[in-house]
């Protein structure tokens, strides 16, 4: 199997604001990414790209050999940085509505989730705490076997014990031959679980680099490096 | 288990670190069962194939095998744990007699004083 995503000098301009500027990558199967990089680097103009919500300026994007379109939908799972699931429905209605849209759904995973977190599926999402909410949002990214996941900061807004559930979350649901792409600034937290990283500044990708690979070489953590590079 | 990762050391190391010391202190028995890689990752809070990396490598120094049907088991070979144990002492060891140098004393001295200090404890 080839590369899950492969960018050739991907560019994306806001009129004369350059958010991406001749990207070159190629991320495999099986690896957790992490896109790092500052407020306003690029990471969700990226992401966005691969979701096909932008198109290109100039340069391609394949995902799994294709460009982004119905076909790459059906295999990239997406969540957001903002939610879009309307207040009034319940977490039931979500679940429903995600099975509907989605052939890779698996129902039962996403229930088994609720579960464990002893979320009652009955719930309005208006009843829910920010946290809970970002919860389910990602239980039901995660209960889709795609073979791209694109996490938008999805541990921004809750606390450390609900980061390590994020964490675990992902941890234990992407398959073997599925990539994780987790866009974030808040590296300590996620570091450990990650294989490559991807910093990216002002539009370019800076480094793509393997996390132990960096650890043995600069015997310090990726936050450590990341704030080097990164110093303001 | 509390499993404690530094995120500035490669993790696969300390992983690997970490996997001896519950079998030095008896937390893993001879021929226990190993959760699976994925149930390990997620316990550590890590990636699974940086586990995977960490359990191959215990697998090359034959602590941990394979067995294809079931899964993965801690070796029954007591003698292996052993030496594993004594290897882990005496490195405490020898990290111990380079503190007690930098202390400024020589091996002989600080071997006097262990016995004095076991003796003093004992009574």
């Amino acid at each position: 199997m080839g590369a899950i995503l492969e960018c050739k000098s991907l560019t994306k301009h806001y009129s004369a604001l350059a958010a991406l500027s001749n990207v070159n990558l190629t991320l495999e199967r099986g690896r957790i990414i992490g896109l790092l990089g500052p407020n306003g680097s690029g990471k969700t103009t990226l992401i966005k790209l691969i979701n096909g919500l932008l198109v290109p300026t100039a340069g391609t994007l394949l995902i799994g050999g294709k460009e982004p379109g119905p076909e790459t939908k059906k295999i990239v799972s997406y969540l957001p940085e903002k939610t879009y699931l309307p207040d009034w429905m319940r977490v039931s209605d979500t679940i429903n509505f995600f099975q509907d849209f989605y052939e890779d759904f698996d129902q039962k995973r996403a229930y088994e989730m609720l579960d464990r977190l002893h979320l009652d599926p009955s719930k309005r999402l208006k009843t829910l705490s920010k946290g809970t909410k970002e919860k389910v949002q990602l239980i039901l990214v995660m209960s889709r076997n795609a073979d791209l996941y694109c996490l938008d900061e999805p541990i921004g807004g809750v606390d450390p014990a609900a980061r390590d559930y994020i964490l675990n979350t992902i941890i234990s649901n992407y398959n073997e031959n599925a990539t994780v792409i987790i866009s974030t600034h808040l590296i300590a937290d996620i570091e450990r679980v990650l294989d490559e990283v991807v910093f990216i500044k002002d539009g370019i990708v800076t480094l793509h680099a393997s996390v132990e690979d960096i650890r043995s070489r600069e015997g310090k953590s990726i936050d450590t490096l990341f704030r080097e590079v990164f110093r303001c | 288990m509390q499993w404690d990762i530094n995120s500035a050391r490669p993790v696969y190391l300390q992983l690997i670190e970490q996997v001896q010391a519950m079998i030095i202190s008896g937390y893993y028995k001879p021929g226990d069962k190993l959760s699976s890689v994925r149930e390990l990752a997620a316990e550590a809070g890590v990636n699974p194939n940086t586990m995977q990396k960490a359990l191959s490598e215990l697998e090359r120094t034959g602590l941990v095998y394979t067995n294809r049907t079931s899964g993965r088991f801690i070796t029954s070979d007591e003698s292996m744990i052993q030496k594993l144990k004594e290897q882990s002492a005496r490195g405490q060891i020898k990290e111990f007699i380079e503190r007690m140098k930098q202390l400024g004393y020589p091996p002989r001295e600080t071997l006097t004083l262990i016995t004095k200090v076991i003796q003093e404890e004992t009574e």
